[in-house]
């Protein structure tokens, strides 16, 4: 006998209909603020180094220029930073972008991201407009109760007592065992990163309760596409965005920098080799374009289905996603 | 060795955690968008019965416990261990006092039990839902009172000992819940 699988969306169609207005809302506030919406592929013949991201990868056959490995992008940042670097002014894109690896209740392998780069901001001045596009597309349906901001390090110190920035691994590890019951054998020592993903993660997020969170100035080691702010000890200029608690959004002052961008590449296949990941080759599009020139910007990335999670008060993307990853 | 990835957790997967057969109960994927990947679970240690959290990384593999449920039929006690035995086979198995724990207040000769083994030996015994047990002593029954209301105790042919209703008498066999170890009726027969 031949089964019937359930067909049926998993979201509501009052979730659908939030979803829609939400694009809306997001269209009209970048429309107000005059910035261009563009289009890039989501296929390239490079892929986000970064170790913590895996890429889909697929083949071209042919016509044309075959053959080669293609990935589906995890994010559309390095072809909209050519449109930068061209002249585009500030610019926004809605679009699904992919992640092998990567499903649970706030998760699903493609998703829809909400990026947008701004022209003449620095990071600072991109948090302010997260705010006000968070606070217009939410009015009337979920608006913040709360604003608050952090540094990386304040927050680890109110949330966690410990000092990012001069703890070691071991004593994460036993911040983590003793005080909060969390065990984590196989991170090991010298992933200084991993263990303050774990203390983000399990410690501080689950208590940051409602409201709009802002963290920023990352350690220099969490920089990923941003700039680095000259201090002691060097920060990140990169932002993430929590709302009730969930993260949202990620900004960076951009790295302009190509040799700088080059190395951290370079960096990122090395440690892709050690932890016996797939090699992929660094975007050559996005480095010329950086040193012919990116204009001085500030961009970030906003996930869209956790918006409308939240704005449902849904405790999982199942419920806003019309056919999640378990149903397509 | 046999192992399973993180990416194969789900409720009821037997792993092991420091040598002890373990029950995922529920796993979460956690991950910051620039960042490392967890799988954080909770494991009842079949052992203990004890609820932990583990976090691992995503994708690492962590050790299977070879734990399997087959149903057996209890056959007596012996004083230190209980016997039980493959229906099909004929296959006999002792568990220790620690394996029976609390069912062995409900293990009634000839009933069919769920048993836990790990690696061939009795790890735990989950007596049937519900049992037929005869009551072994309680007050005299109340006769005309048919309401159930108070109640008192009675000891049944196990040893276990359970509220009735005030009209159960000596010698009548009682449905009971071993979920709940309450009275659910009297026998029909």
């Amino acid at each position: 006998m031949q089964s019937h699988p359930d067909w049926r969306p998993t979201a509501s169609f009052e979730a659908l209909k939030l979803r829609a207005e939400l694009l809306a809302r997001t269209r009209l506030f970048f429309a107000e603020q005059a910035v261009l919406e563009v289009d890039t592929p989501a296929l390239s013949r490079a892929a986000s180094t970064d170790p913590a991201l895996a890429s889909f990868s697929t083949v071209y056959n042919g016509p044309g220029p075959a053959g080669a490995d293609l990935y589906l992008h995890t994010s559309p940042e390095f072809p909209m930073k050519r449109l930068l670097a061209a002249g585009s002014g500030s610019i926004y894109q809605l679009c699904k972008v992919f992640r092998d690896g990567e499903f649970g209740a706030r998760h699903n392998p493609e998703f829809t991201l909400l990026e947008w780069y701004r022209t003449g901001f620095d990071h600072l001045d991109l948090m302010d407009e997260v705010e006000r596009f968070l606070t217009t597309v939410l009015a009337g349906i979920a608006p913040p109760d709360s604003v608050h901001h952090w540094t990386y390090r304040e927050l680890f110190l109110e949330y966690a007592g410990i000092d990012p920035f001069t703890a070691t691994s071991d004593e994460l590890r036993t911040l983590l065992l003793t005080r909060y019951n969390i065990h984590c054998e196989t991170l090991s020592a010298d992933d200084m990163d991993g263990w303050l993903d774990l203390v983000m993660t399990h410690v501080i997020e689950p208590r940051l309760g409602s409201g709009l969170v802002f963290v920023r100035d990352y350690p220099a080691s969490q920089a990923a596409l941003s700039r680095l702010c000259t201090g002691n000890p060097p920060v990140a200029a990169r932002f993430e965005v929590y709302l009730n608690g969930i993260e949202l959004a990620n900004g960076f002052y951009e790295l302009a920098d190509a040799v700088e961008q080059r190395a951290r590449f370079e960096k990122e296949r090395a440690r892709r080799a050690v932890d016996g990941l797939a090699d992929v080759c660094v975007d050559e599009y996005l480095l010329s374009a950086l040193e012919s020139g990116l204009p001085d910007c500030a961009g970030v990335a906003l996930g869209v289905d956790r918006l409308v999670m939240i704005a449902c008060g849904a405790e999982s993307l199942h419920e806003v996603l019309a056919f999640p990853f378990d149903a397509c | 060795m046999a192992s399973y990835s993180t990416n194969e957790f789900k409720g009821g997967l037997k792993i092991m955690i420091d040598g002890d057969p373990c029950a995922i109960i529920e796993n979460e994927f956690v991950k910051p968008g620039k960042g490392q990947a967890f799988v954080r679970a909770k494991i009842r240690n079949l052992k203990s019965g004890r609820v932990v959290e583990r976090t691992y990384k995503s994708g690492e593999s962590v050790e299977a416990a070879d734990v399997m449920d087959v149903n057996l039929q209890y056959l007596y006690a012996d004083g230190e261990f209980w016997h039980f035995m493959d229906p099909k086979s004929y296959e006999q198995l002792a568990a220790s006092a620690e394996a029976v724990g609390d069912a062995v207040k409900w293990l009634k000769e000839q009933d069919t039990c769920e048993v836990t083994l790990w690696n061939g030996t009795p790890l735990a015994v989950t007596p049937p839902n519900f049992v037929m047990l005869t009551v072994t002593d309680t007050d005299p029954g109340l006769r005309g009172d048919t309401s159930g209301g108070g109640g008192k105790p009675a000891t049944l042919e196990t040893g276990a000992v359970v509220r009735v209703p005030l009209f159960i008498e000596i010698g009548e066999t009682l449905k009971i819940d071993t979920r709940t170890g309450e009275y659910v009726g009297r026998s029909k027969d």
